[in-house]
This record gives structure tokens, sequence and C-alpha cells, in this order.
């Protein structure tokens, strides 16, 4: 049996999602490591997603799973993320609540308050989360998965319906998380943006995990097979995104 | 003047005036119908939430027989209840058969399916939209259905009206099992149904007019509650 080095977060081992006859993910073998900042590409249905979700053992499957901190607490953060029809405080303390339960209320609310800072919604916490604007809706959703300290931050195309500037903000925030050495993993398409932020990169192709390298190894020229076609017809228009 | 319209006219100078034995009528009627659906909604509401969440064997019969049970008829409900508190029933020596306390055990057997149903289906639809969310943020099945009762609770309240209405319209359980005694468990539609049978029309038609302006009224009150719970409003900070 392998030995895990102690930075390993999770071990996939040909690991696959079905969704019914529909093969989401085929044979995943990946790990995710403490500090990692992985950006998962590829094509429309092309697993990403599922991908994640297997990661964060929110979807059935088949083959093995590992996590090295078990009651390691995660946090996903939704394309859409769903907010309760609540105060923007209340759907933070909420969060908090479930992931940290045995927690003092004090210390939770201070947590929820250092949150609402971070992503600069401070003066909208008594607002209803619903009423906010998309990017102050993602900025909430990263707040609360923020607030609850998780090793893991998953990210399923966290900018995917924001405009130019909501999607400035919330890569700014990525990276702070990042540099204060938050694990993430992110679905996205932009791969600008897996370029500007990501330490790896992984090219998801009809549920198979094709390519899994370094950020600057998957963009030096002469990626292979279809990722390689992936990225040239990606660059012209996201590298700048 | 015919009698259509002099019934009317007697109907509303007894709502205009208080009549006290319209006034009594009408609190009764309120009384049980609320009593009984306050009653239906602990369990029926907490059921239907899990229903909603929970995935457990025989889940498919479950809902089935709570399907079958929204269209249960009101006298079958009396019956069953009558059945039930009669002297020689199994809770006979509660005593309680022909009081209003009778009349809200049926009711609330009566609307119990109805908030459970509906419930469970307002929880559903939340969860299609929230469900991966909640799952990821570590909420169990109670949490979750908890959650989404309170994130759908405008909802939640509509499905109350609807308990209310259906209670506060019935009127086979409530004549088997209450009696329909004068001052005691006459209530608005065992007294519609009895002034009409005796061609007294004008307190049938007076009772008939309240019981629409109370339902019309709780429509109003949670249109209102919608309206007022949306942007502009802050929510239970």
């Amino acid at each position: 049996m392998t030995v895990l080095a102690p930075s390993t977060l999770i071990v996939l081992r040909e690991a696959s999602v079905a969704y019914g006859a529909v093969q989401a993910v085929r044979a995943a073998t990946m790990r995710v490591s403490q500090g990692d900042f992985i950006a998962v590409v590829g094509a429309n249905g092309s697993g990403k997603t599922s991908l994640l979700r297997l990661l964060h053992g929110v979807v059935a499957y088949t083959g093995s799973r590992e996590m090295l901190r078990p009651s390691g607490v995660q946090a996903m953060v939704f394309q859409r993320p769903f907010l309760l029809r609540l105060s923007v405080w209340n759907n933070l303390r909420i969060a908090l609540w479930l992931a940290h339960p045995d927690t003092a209320t004090a210390l939770r609310d201070e947590r929820a308050e250092q949150a609402l800072r971070r992503v600069g919604l401070g003066a909208l916490r008594d607002r209803p989360a619903r009423s906010l604007s998309g990017g102050e809706q993602q900025r909430l959703a990263l707040a609360r998965g923020w607030a609850v300290r998780p090793d893991i931050l998953f990210l399923d195309e966290p900018t995917a319906s924001l405009d130019p500037s909501a999607k400035k903000d919330v890569e700014a925030l990525l990276a702070d998380f990042a540099a204060d050495g938050m694990t993430l993993v992110m679905s996205t398409h932009n791969l600008g943006q897996a370029k500007r932020l990501a330490t790896r990169v992984i090219y998801m192709d009809d549920g198979r995990i094709d390519i899994d390298l370094p950020t600057s190894d998957f963009f030096a020229s002469g990626t292979p097979g279809r990722a390689g076609l992936f990225l040239k017809g990606e660059l012209s228009w996201s590298l700048d995104g | 003047m015919s009698a259509v319209t002099e019934s009317f006219s007697t109907a509303f100078r007894l709502i205009v005036h208080a009549d006290p034995a319209l006034v009594r009528t009408v609190a009764l009627s309120l009384a049980v119908s609320g009593s009984a659906c306050l009653c239906a909604a602990g369990f029926g509401l907490a059921s239907g939430a899990w229903l909603a969440v929970a995935r457990f064997p025989g889940r498919r019969i479950v809902l089935l027989v709570l399907d079958t049970l929204l269209a249960l008829p009101s006298v079958v409900v009396g019956l069953a209840v009558y059945l039930m508190l009669s002297r020689s029933g199994p809770l006979g020596s509660w005593g309680i058969l022909f009081t209003p306390a009778a009349m809200v055990v049926a009711q609330t057997i009566l609307v119990l399916p109805i908030i459970t149903a509906l419930a469970r289906q307002v929880v559903a639809d939340a969860l299609r939209d929230g469900g991966d969310q909640l799952r990821s943020m570590g909420a169990g099945v109670l949490a979750s259905a908890l959650l989404m009762l309170l994130h759908e609770r405008w909802a939640v309240a509509t499905v109350m009206l609807i308990a209310f209405g259906r209670a506060v319209a019935e009127v086979g359980a409530v004549m088997i099992v209450g009696g329909n005694i004068d001052g005691v468990t006459r209530v608005m539609t065992t007294t519609i149904a009895l002034e009409t049978s005796k061609g007294d029309l004008p307190l049938a038609l007076a009772l008939g007019l309240v019981l629409l302006v109370v339902v019309a009224l709780l429509n109003v009150v949670i249109a209102l509650f919608r309206r007022t719970s949306g942007p502009l409003a802050a929510e239970l900070r």
C-alpha cells in the first residue's frame, strides 16, 4: 500500500461517477495536496463539475476516494450559489453552525464578521441575501466558504455568470485565499484565469483526466493530444479574459 | 322585494350589527379550525419536510398513501373519529364526543395529509435548487428539512392557508363528531346546512358571506406578507 505524504488531503484511485447510463467521471486517479490551487479545465460535459463533486464527496462513486483528514472541513462554491431567503448575516451564521456546531456562538459570530469584511460585504450584512447583485452573491458564497476555514475549498466555475468587474473581484479574493495557504480546486472554462491563479491544471476529456500538470508545463507549447487542440482553440480569446 | 334580496338584506344587517349568534358561531369556527391547523402543523410540516429529504425502503408507498389521503372525505373522517370517541370506542373514556375538542381532532386528521403532502412538495422543489449546497455545507437530513422549511416560509404559510380553508369550509366531520349543538358545537358550515334546511336563509347567507370574507382576508394577509418580505424588507435578521 502506498504511503501518502503528510501534505496529501485527498487521493482518488480509479474513481468513477455515473448518472444512470451516463459516465461522468471515468477511472480518475489523482491527489490533492495542501496548498494546491488546481484548475480543472475541459469542454462542456467533460466531467469537470462531477470531478469536483467526487473530490468533495457529495456524489455516489465507485473506486477509491481516500481522505487523509476524514474529519476535515470542506466547502464548495457553486456556479450559481444557493442562498437561503435570510439576511446576509444569517446565511453566514448558518454555514458556520453547520460546519462547526461545537464552536461557541461568539466565536462563530466573530468569524462571520471577519468573512464579511474580507469580501467587502460588511455594510450589507442585514440585507436579504437574495437581493444582492450576482457578483455580491458570489462574494457572499465565497465568504461562506472561507468562514468555515475549510481544508479544501471547491469552486465550480465561480465567475462564469459574472460581469468583468465582478469577475475581477472574485479572482482577487481567490488569489488572497491561495496566498493564505488555502487549498483550492476550481473548475473553469477560462484558461486565462487558470493560468493566472492555478498551480496545477487538470484537463478533462470525456470524463477522463487526460492531463495533470503544473500550470507552467500545461501552458508550455507542445501540450499533447486533445488538450493541445483545446488549448489552441481557447487561447485566442480566453487568456485575456 | 324578492325573498332572495330580502335574505341578502337581512344577512348584511346581521353582519353589520354583529349579531351575537353570528359572532359566536364565527368565533367557534375560527377557533376549531385554527386549533386543528396548529395541531396538524407541528407534525405535518416536520414529517412532510422529512419525507422530502429522507430516502428509505417503502417511501414510494408512503407517498402514494399520502397522496390518496389528500382526497379523504370529511364524512369518513367524521365517522372514524365518532367510532373512536363514542362511549364504546377505544377513546370513549376521554368523554369529548360532541364537544369542540372532538371537532378539533376530526379536522386535525382531515388537514394533516394536506399539510404533509404540500410541505413535502415545497421542500422537494427547494431541494432541487439548493440540496447540493446544503449537503456540501454538511447539513444532515433533519437540518436540511428544517432549513428548507425556513427558506420557503411564505410557501409554508400558503400551505397553512390552504389547510385552514379546507378545515373551515368542511361540514361532514364536524357535524358528525360535534352534533351541531346550539351554542356549543355549532359552527358556520353546520349552521348554514341547518338554517338552509329550515328555510331560514338570512343567517345562512350571512355566515356564507363571512366564510368567504375570512378566506379572502387570509389570502390578502399572505399576499401582503409576501410583498413586504421582498428586497425592501430585512428578513429575519
